[in-house]
């Protein structure tokens, strides 16, 4: 994403001159919005679509009944677990794909250019402050929970065979990618009411 | 719909000891779909009755609204005196101790090897045991089943019989009072099917547990009951033993002996 964006961006910069600022504006770009998107987009893919259909499956080969009838709250056992997963690890691999993605910026400032390791990350944090990371680390938070609650409920509520557990994995990716953006634009009108934009 | 007093019934049973389960008046819709009418049945201990009818009819809806996976809209269901409509989850659990459950489809967890699934149940319902009695019960329960080499395997390692005895095993290994059978034939070959029935026969001797056993399969009819149920149009409408319900010239219940 860093290496992408660096690139994409760098044409414009020169023509306004302003290439020197190339690695803060990718900085705020990705730590704000980019990182924590598309990270949940991905995330909602691989995690969603697997609790749905794992749930889904389950569902239909009648495990949730077994698993009530061996006196366990399936409920409990199956959906708090993977929400309350999805909703704390979201922000970690959040701030995992930022660091990589910066790194990537790095790579991309410097295959037209030539930015010292150093200069490029005092560039970087110098722009960043907390009211950057602070909104975006939060907003992961919803992110990871409407994954995982999406893809349980889809999951949990699955019904005819094995056609509903692929529309279950299926709907739990569409639901949970528009309820991200849902979520993200919700993020910005509370970051700005708070005056932290 | 036919009429209580149009109820056939080949031989009123009496063996004399009390009944584990009764069920009254139970009714049970989905939509504008009537599964149970006014379903009555008695099962005592140590009886074999198999609920014999067609797809759809509503066999499985009754064993699920009997473990407590379906709430009846209407009637009694006593469980060793308990109406399990009424239960709260608590007291369903400590029931549900006492009943086993077959699924259809066995309902084994896949991400879980064989020792985990018969582990499963018994870490839910009896917390306090040691790891050394769940090993043994475990090894035990297998070795009913002829399995104890598959401990380690996983469920998709396994032949679709042989799922079937872990199935089995893992109900088993609370020890019931009660076993609720969901077709435990189907989908086995008649050899499988056989060695199943037989293996169900066999447990049902040694842990002298009644069994409610839900089927098509007429062999399986013929071998596991002591009394046989013929559930149709939501109703007990023929009731007694194999070979008595067999003589019986009505057609709606020849129709499963031809």
């Amino acid at each position: 994403m860093g290496l992408v964006l660096t690139m994409q961006l760098r044409p414009s910069m020169v023509d306004y001159g302003v290439e020197s600022q190339l690695p803060a504006i990718v900085g705020i770009a990705i730590v704000r919005e980019i990182g924590p998107v598309i990270t949940a987009l991905i995330f909602a893919g691989k995690i969603g679509s697997s609790i749905g259909a794992e749930l889904g499956s389950m569902k239909v080969t009648e495990q949730i009944d077994a698993m009530e009838v061996s006196g366990t709250n399936p409920f409990k056992y199956l959906v708090v677990t993977r929400v309350l997963a999805a909703t704390f690890m979201l922000p970690v691999l959040g701030m995992l794909s930022d660091a990589i993605s910066l790194y990537g910026a790095y790579l991309g400032v410097n295959i037209r250019g030539i930015t010292s390791f150093n200069l490029f990350w005092a560039q970087v944090f110098d722009n960043l402050s907390f009211s950057d990371v602070i909104p975006a680390f939060v907003k992961s938070y919803f992110f990871g929970f409407a994954v995982g609650i999406i893809g349980c409920y889809k999951g949990y509520n699955s019904s005819k065979g094995t056609e509903g557990v692929g529309r279950s994995a299926n709907s739990a990716v569409v639901v949970s990618s528009v309820m991200i953006f849902v979520i993200d634009l919700l993020a910005v009108q509370v970051t700005d009411l708070l005056g932290l934009n | 719909m036919i009429a209580e007093d149009k109820m056939i019934s080949a031989e009123k049973m009496n063996t004399g000891t009390k009944e584990v389960l009764v069920i009254r008046h139970l009714y049970k819709s989905f939509g504008s779909n009537h599964v149970l009418i006014d379903f009555n049945l008695d099962l005592k201990k140590g009886e074999n009755l198999v609920v014999l009818g067609k797809s759809g009819s509503g066999k499985s809806v009754l064993i699920k609204c009997i473990i407590g996976l379906l709430k009846p809209d209407e009637g009694l269901i006593e469980v060793f005196g308990k109406n399990i409509p009424e239960l709260d989850h608590e007291e369903l659990d400590r029931i549900r101790v006492k009943v086993g459950f077959l699924f259809q489809s066995n309902a084994l967890y896949d991400s879980m090897t064989v020792r985990e699934n018969l582990e499963f149940p018994l870490r839910r319902h009896w917390i306090k045991i040691s790891q050394k009695e769940v090993n043994d019960l475990v090894m035990e329960t297998l070795e009913d089943v002829g399995l104890t080499h598959t401990v380690d395997m996983t469920p998709a390692e396994l032949s679709g019989g042989m799922r079937k005895r872990i199935a089995l095993a893992r109900t088993l290994i609370l020890k019931p009072e009660i076993i609720l059978y969901d077709e435990p034939t189907t989908g086995l070959d008649p050899i499988t099917g056989k060695e199943i029935i037989e293996l169900m026969i066999e447990v049902q001797k040694k842990y002298n547990a009644s069994s409610i056993i839900i089927s098509h399969d007429m062999n399986c009819v013929k071998m596991a009951s002591d009394r046989v149920i013929v559930l149709i149009d939501g109703k007990c409408y023929a009731n007694g033993r194999f070979e008595e319900l067999k003589k019986i010239i009505d057609p709606k219940v020849k129709q499963f002996f031809e």
